[in-house]
């Protein structure tokens, strides 16, 4: 998949994370700050990496999360969401989804 | 308690012969000059009763914190200690708050070497947390205030009091004047026992300024100033009223517990805390009072609007208060006169006459985490920085019959129940129930209270169960990792060290 447009996903409630994904130059970079840092970083790390290689997204593109403590499956969903708007990806209907 | 210390008499041979009678103002030399005998102690500024007092490096001066977050007096003060070039201090508030950030930059300077507290919020307990002072900080809960005062380890030298109104004597309450924080509680402790009182006052009013809970025969010296603290802010922070439809389900759970738990008695007696789901317990406690006809005989606390209106309606006989935690308890304070002041040490202290939480029968808590055998750190945070405060907590989870934390299982992606708390506050066999949002946990050592929640079809589960439920849901956390060095050393009531808080690593 390739990251051509800016996008968003998610909010910065508690309990949720934002998403913000843009095109870049070279290796996919993911800049990662999370309230639960110390307890749960590797952790979400780990579902962000998988997340990329589930969509097949590994360069051009640089990923920044602001998590507020957000459960795995929200981390996903939120990722998954916001790399799809950035590939322009016309197949998904949004407005079914939401 | 008899801090002049009197010898008894014929026991000491340096008594000195008594002198003979020299005119009735030749010792009380005030007596003759008409206007020092009425305004003697007003002095201009707080440098001038700071020199009058005697402070010196290394000393102890003390604060209360009625006005929590909206405090103007600690910063104050210490900011004029500092310009006056005083070093060494131990500081000794009945707590701190977020408001107290400044201070950092006096701990930096060498103005304040220790600190005693019931705890720490905000930028200064993160610096703290992260190795700022060379000792430790020492956290007691408000009853292990008064035990380490009365004991000498707190040695007051100057107590700063801030109060709305006092008069030309120094008789003040919480309830005269513009910034009225209710009752005095903390503070009553403090001018009893120092050796010097200093009172700020936003206004002098006429004499004499009745009730005093602050006594003209405990004040040495009166500063008129600006502003003490902003009564606004007093229920920022940790007293707060929740609309969270979760915090509400964990107080009506909590309020079910308190009806089934055995103690719901035409007679009782409780506390609630100050977390969003303890005082929201009040709100459904009502409707049960009012089916069974039962009335609570008083309450404790750190009171609250939703006390005061049940105490209002007639549903709780007396009220005793520590601490006005919003504008409405310290109206009723003023105006009820069922509504009773009382210090620190009448309410916790352990080395007390007589201390209130012995007579409680429940009492609501709060919790950052609990463990699986029910200790409780209502100190740090998950990340190992402080950002609690210890309170009445473990002294009323001592004397209560029933003592019930109520706690979300989990916090964002934190949970609430752990294998080991980071940091002991309330040991475990004090604490009787556990209230989540994911049903309720009773303590090994209370079947007595399970049998009666089962029977009264409550979701009763065990703390590894809830356990279990609470990190299948969030992952298992990662361990924080802290370096040796000891930041705060964490008092139980009794003032023996129940546990320790280390800096976190960066």
């Amino acid at each position: 998949m390739q990251i051509i447009q800016e996008a968003l996903a998610g909010t910065l409630e508690s309990s949720d994370l934002f998403v913000r994904v843009s095109p870049s130059e070279g290796p996919l970079e993911l800049i990662l700050n999370s309230e639960v840092q110390h307890q749960f970083g590797d952790q979400i790390r780990k579902v962000a990496q998988e997340t990329f290689a589930k969509l097949g997204v590994s360069e051009g593109a640089t990923v920044i999360i602001e998590d507020k403590g957000a459960l795995d499956c929200v981390i996903e969903a939120r990722l998954e969401a916001a790399l799809l708007r950035a590939a322009g990806d016309k197949s998904v209907e949004w407005e079914t989804l939401s | 308690m008899d801090k002049n210390n009197h010898s008894a008499p014929g026991r000491s041979k340096t008594v000195a012969e008594p002198e003979l009678f020299q005119g009735f103002a030749a010792k009380i030399p005030y007596l003759a000059d008409p206007v020092a005998k009425l305004d003697r102690k007003l002095v201009d500024t707080v440098q001038e009763a700071v020199r009058r007092v005697g402070l010196k490096d290394g000393m102890t001066i003390s604060f209360h914190h009625a006005y929590r977050e909206g405090d103007k007096v600690i910063n104050m003060v210490v900011q004029i200690l500092a310009d006056m070039g005083f070093k060494d201090l131990t500081l000794a508030s009945s707590s701190l708050v977020s408001a107290n950030a400044p201070l950092i930059e006096h701990i930096k300077n060498g103005v304040i070497r220790k600190i005693y507290t019931s705890g720490m919020r905000g930028k200064l307990a993160d610096a703290i947390s992260h190795g700022l002072m060379d000792e430790p900080i020492t956290v007691h809960s408000h009853g292990g205030r008064c035990a380490l005062i009365e004991t000498g380890e707190i040695n007051i030298d100057v107590a700063f009091i801030g109060v709305s109104a006092c008069d030309a004597y120094g008789n003040a309450n919480g309830f005269s004047g513009r910034s009225r924080c209710g009752s005095l509680g903390y503070a009553m402790v403090d001018a009893y026992f120092a050796k010097n009182v200093i009172m700020l006052t936003e206004e002098i009013v006429a004499y004499p300024n009745a009730p005093a809970s602050i006594r003209q025969d405990q004040v040495d010296w009166i500063v008129q100033v600006d502003e003490v603290g902003d009564p606004a802010k007093i229920s920022v922070g940790a007293a707060r009223a929740t609309t969270n439809p979760r915090e509400l389900l964990i107080a009506r759970l909590s309020a079910e517990v308190m009806e089934h738990g055995g103690y719901f008695k035409d007679g009782f007696s409780m506390q609630t805390g100050t977390g969003g789901s303890s005082t929201a317990t009040v709100r459904f406690l009502e409707d049960r009072m009012r089916h069974l006809d039962i009335k609570a005989q008083w309450a404790l606390g750190g009171q609250t609007g939703g006390m005061v209106d049940l105490h209002n309606k007639g549903l709780i006989g007396t009220l005793l208060d520590t601490q006005s935690f919003d504008a409405v308890a310290a109206r009723s304070l003023e105006s009820s006169p069922n509504h009773v002041e009382i210090s620190a040490h009448y309410y916790a202290s352990p080395m007390s006459k007589g201390a209130v939480v012995d007579r409680l029968d429940m009492v609501i808590l709060s919790a950052l985490e609990i463990d699986l055998d029910f200790n409780v750190n209502v100190l740090t945070g998950s990340d190992g920085v402080m950002r609690g405060a210890s309170g009445g907590h473990c002294d009323t989870a001592a004397g209560a019959k029933l003592s019930i934390v109520a706690a979300p299982l989990i916090r964002s992606r934190i949970p609430t129940v752990v294998k080991n708390v980071t940091t002991r506050v309330t040991p475990g066999e004090t604490v009787g129930v556990l209230v989540t949002d994911h049903g309720i946990a009773v303590n090994p050592n209370r079947s007595d209270v399970e049998e009666r929640l089962r029977a009264a079809n409550l979701p009763v589960r065990t703390m590894e169960e809830l356990y279990q439920r609470a990190i299948s849901i969030t992952g298992e956390p990662k361990p924080i990792e802290f370096l040796d060095k000891v930041v705060g050393v964490v008092r139980y009531r009794d003032g023996t060290v129940i546990d320790t808080v280390r800096q976190v690593a960066k």
